[in-house]
């Protein structure tokens, strides 16, 4: 008997938190961290008769992330209580859309290996995030830390699109790399700021109707939502050789133990009594508040990486690696500003930045020097002011502690000497200084010569220009 | 000389002339608390030190000409669903009995930047659930006209309060008449403002879509100068609404000639008392001497008011309860066995049975499966009450009706029979559904001498014609109290 063919379905709700300053319904900080309860307020731990007040930048970065996948914005839009009881939600209800979504039916493109395809987009809604629970297990209590409550989120649901880990993973890095794009978050699954619930389900391939799905949640990484999906496919797959049946249920991912555990199913699925929130007044967005968003919209990194590559001329693994992150895309054209040598800006921050970066244990998106400390380098190197050894210290003081450049070099005299009779007397003493060396050479060992330059530029204390010493040396040597 | 029996903005016009010190006034509050409120029980918390405090706090900044306001040192009962920095604010429910506020509500704020001398917290029923203040944890709160009776709710700590001479008014709220029936039942006037004129942050949410803040007081008088104080936009509150003027004392002339005051014949249906009839319907005639165009008409969808109005406010109850749940503030259970547990527990032995009713009922009607048939349908009838008011309005300046379809019950009487006392809110309700202003008025007393209420509706943001309108009537009667409030305590 041939073996039967599965194809499994994948749909995501993908949860991230919003970049704003303050909550979504009081002025608290959303500051991640922070000792327990001191981001709060009446308002953010329910408190009785407290209110919530939208927070407009919420309206705003929801509908950019709508705009940016292609969906429709929702004009009239109202906010619906979500009702369940849980201490890390301190009013027992959660502010949440259910009716009137910000966003609805949009799409984004990924591509894989097997090539490009649009990955539909069901809603993007509004809603808070709750509070932490903390189980003192020495205690033998619980304690909540509202710091987290209230912080704005956006819940992307997609269509049942995906057929693969690989689409899933390219999925979520368009969704995160889009949303970067727009400063709308910084998207990280290791600290919650995007977290994704996947729902999945398997049937024969041609079979007309999906299988019954189910949702696994804690995924906290890439590989997690691969191993998950792979183990889920297999754990389903089975249950439906052996005759069983797969049950609609949320299921609790354990990475280290690479298995899905059931949580609780459909039959105990809560009742939730959604309904419009009455201290909410509707959010009417007019189609100029849109339009002005729309306008808004940075250069996403596709238009970023064609331009880079029609405009400046670099070659498409440098535009690749500057609009990785839009941080760096955005300190490559601030340099450019400041100096137009876009391969060798390129080169600066594809070479050192990162090398430094890597090496201090900065993530690419906290590099923090100016650009124009960058530029004034790369130009003092064009002109041969310095040469690139003495380029690089002095970018390693930049990367650390943004000096200004040429300060520093003016400071530490680290000007490459370019007076060639002066070069000459010094080099004229060290040939004179080294016999064997200047034998070697001219006995056919053209290696030795580096010898010599060495002795040249440790004289010079590094700031001699090294083309300038090289053809000094071999016009004594030779001449 | 009895301060007790000046109304509030007769007091402050002494206090600023210097007649009555602001710690007099206070005193003679406070004695009188004292001396009748064991048989009332208005008041949950009497905040002595704090109202003396603030008193000597006050007459220096009257002195200093700071504060120059028309209730500048005048002491104020407020309703204990509204928060207090730093005291107890219950709603008359165990599951609050420690709660104490760290912020203040915005209107109690707005009183105290007035000048007021805040007294104490008024007793209410549950919550605001319920139309006698019997349903407190706190024990009933009795009518000062007669003991026997109830002063009707859920205000009827802050009204009992106001008509026992145990203040100079009250801050009440109204979600489905509790301002202005107990206003009537007590035979002192009470308004609810339209929805949005008062901000509703730190009142202890019950409807959150209906739930209005507003005065409780002797006289329209007070009512409008109180009502210009407590009103504001509220950043806070994102269903307050910016109002063009918050002038409502500039209504308080004798002069209704040409106003249109609609009487629904829909208010004079079976259920009416007649001698609650005949008051009102006489009111009407007083108006119409005066000049105003008083014509009868048919409001329509009077009888589904009520049941929309349990619904909608009971749906939003069930959720805004939820918050109390023993987790972080107020009663929790000594003994459970895990979360569930004391969650069960906890609201168990916290709320009372008539807040559990409504809980029940809310999250009844909000459940899968059923809230299309209630909840949605409860929202439809309430925009199509909306729209009967708007056609009304088209007609009329005033809508005049009564303001209960009987006098204050005895005691006891309601609390067997909650239909019975849901039905009693029929003339009030509608006008929190349309979210607009209303106020009751004193227009007569039946045989047993306990006061009637006219209930005087406008269109949303006419307070003024309707404190206009009761203005001008109530020119005509001469202020009556009872016998409690008469009595002079030294």
């Amino acid at each position: 008997m041939a073996q039967k063919q599965y194809e499994t379905v994948i749909g995501l709700e993908v949860h991230v938190e919003l970049a704003t300053k303050t909550k979504i319904f009081c002025s608290c900080s959303t500051e991640f961290g922070g000792a327990p309860n001191t981001h709060t307020c009446p308002v953010c731990t329910g408190m009785p008769g407290s209110l919530p007040v939208l927070n407009r930048q919420v309206v705003e970065y929801a509908m950019s992330v709508g705009l940016a996948t292609n969906c429709e914005i929702t004009q009239y839009n109202l906010f619906d209580r979500k009702n369940y009881f849980y201490p890390d939600n301190p009013q027992n209800y959660q502010i949440s859309q259910l009716y009137l979504p910000i966003c609805r039916n949009g799409y984004v493109e990924i591509e894989t290996e097997s090539g490009r395809k649009k990955v539909g987009i069901h809603e993007i809604h509004m809603e808070e995030d709750a509070g932490k629970l903390i189980h003192d297990t020495w205690e033998d209590c619980s304690l909540v830390d509202y710091n987290r409550s209230g912080v704005p989120l956006i819940e992307i649901v997609s269509e049942p699109d995906m057929r693969s880990a690989e689409e899933v993973i390219a999925y979520l890095e368009k969704l995160r790399m889009t949303i970067q794009y727009l400063g709308a978050s910084d998207c990280k699954l290791q600290e919650g700021s995007m977290r994704a619930d996947v729902n999945l389900s398997v049937r024969e391939i041609g079979a007309p109707e999906f299988g019954t799905r189910t949702e696994m949640k804690n995924l906290n990484s890439f590989k997690a939502i691969a191993r998950a999906i792979e183990g889920e496919r297999e754990r389903q797959i089975d249950l439906i050789e052996s005759g069983e049946k797969v049950i609609q249920e949320t299921r609790r991912w354990d990475d280290n133990k690479e298995y899905s555990y059931a949580m609780r199913s459909k039959e105990d699925a809560q009742d939730y009594r959604y309904f419009p929130e009455p201290d909410l007044p509707p959010v009417v967005i007019s189609q100029k508040w849109i339009d002005s968003v729309a306008e808004r919209q940075p250069e996403f990194r596709e238009a970023k990486m064609a331009r880079y590559q029609q405009e400046y001329g670099l070659p498409e693994y440098d535009a690749e690696i500057l609009t990785s992150s839009k941080h760096l895309a955005d300190l490559f054209e601030a340099t450019l500003l400041k100096c137009e040598k876009p391969k060798e800006i390129s080169n600066w921050i594809m070479g050192e930045t990162m090398r430094l970066a890597k090496e201090h244990d900065v993530e690419p998106e906290k590099i923090s020097f100016s650009p124009e400390n960058l530029a004034a380098i790369i130009e003092m190197v064009d002109e041969g002011a310095i040469n690139r050894k003495v380029a690089k210290d002095v970018f390693e003081k930049v990367f650390t502690d943004d000096i200004d450049p040429k300060q520093y070099v003016e400071e530490q005299g680290l000007k490459s000497v370019n007076d060639e009779g002066a070069l000459r007397g010094i080099i004229e003493d060290i040939v004179a200084k080294n016999p064997q060396s200047v034998e070697d050479y001219r006995a056919g060992k053209k290696k030795a010569i580096g010898f010599l330059v060495g002795q040249t530029m440790k004289a010079m204390q590094g700031k001699a220009d090294p083309a300038m010493v090289n053809k000094i040396l071999k016009e004594i040597l030779e001449g | 000389m009895d301060i007790m029996s000046f109304t509030a903005t007769e007091l402050g016009k002494k206090i600023k002339a210097k007649e009555i010190s602001v710690k007099e006034a206070t005193e003679a509050a406070l004695k009188k608390i004292e001396a009748e409120d064991s048989s009332i029980n208005a008041f949950v918390t009497v905040d002595r030190e704090g109202a003396r405090k603030s008193a000597d706090e006050i007459q220096r900044k009257i002195d200093s000409e700071e504060l120059t306001g028309p209730l500048a040192g005048v002491p104020v009962a407020i309703k204990d669903n509204m928060c207090t920095i730093g005291l107890k604010t219950t709603c008359s429910s165990k599951i609050l009995h420690n709660f104490v506020p760290p912020y203040d509500c915005e209107a109690v704020s707005r009183l105290k930047q007035a000048g007021a001398v805040i007294l104490g917290k008024t007793n209410m029923d549950e919550f605001a659930m319920g139309s006698t203040t019997e349903t407190s944890f706190y024990g009933e709160t009795k009518n000062p006209w007669n003991l026997e009776h109830v002063p009707g709710g859920s205000s009827g700590g802050s009204a009992a309060a106001v008509a026992a001479h145990e203040c100079h008014y009250a801050l009440g709220s109204d979600t489905g008449g509790s301002i202005r029936q107990p206003s009537s039942y007590c035979g002192v006037v009470g308004m609810k403002p339209t929805y949005g004129t008062v901000s509703r942050y730190g009142l202890i949410a019950y409807g959150s879509s209906l739930d209005q803040i507003g005065p409780i007081a002797k006289d329209v008088s007070d009512c409008a100068a109180i009502l210009e104080t407590i009103s504001s936009y509220d950043r806070k509150d994102a269903t307050s609404m910016e109002r063009e003027t918050y002038d409502f004392t500039s209504a308080l002339t004798d002069d209704v000639k040409g106003m249109k005051i609609g009487v629904p014949r829909d208010y004079f249906g079976a259920g009416l008392d007649p001698e609650v009839r005949e008051a009102v319907l006489g009111a009407a005639e007083v108006l119409q001497r005066k000049g105003a165009i008083v014509e009868e008409f048919d409001l329509s969808l009077v009888e589904y008011a009520i049941p929309a109005y349990y619904v909608i406010a009971s749906a939003e109850a069930s959720s805004n309860l939820a918050r109390f749940d023993g987790v972080k503030y107020g009663y929790r259970t000594e003994d459970f066995s895990d979360l569930h547990n004391m969650y069960k527990k906890t609201r168990s032995e916290g709320f009372g049975p008539e807040v559990k009713r409504r809980i029940m009922l809310g999250s009844f009607v909000l459940s899968s499966g059923y809230y299309d048939a209630y909840y949605l349908k409860a929202l439809r009838t309430k925009s199509l009450i909306k729209d009967a008011f708007d056609r009304a309005f088209k007609q009329f300046d005033v809508i005049l009706g009564p303001a209960a379809p009987t006098t204050a019950p005895r005691l006891g009487d309601s609390l067997s029979d909650p239909i019975k006392m849901y039905l009693g809110d029929i003339y009030t309700v509608s006008v929190n559904l349309a979210g607009l202003p209303g106020i009751s008025v004193p227009c007569g007393k039946d045989k047993n001498g306990l006061p009637i209420g006219l209930q005087l509706i406008g269109d949303c943001y006419q307070e003024k014609k309707i404190i206009k309108a009761a203005y001008a009537f109530e020119q005509t009667r001469t202020y009556e109290c009872c016998d409690i409030a008469k009595k002079e305590v030294f």
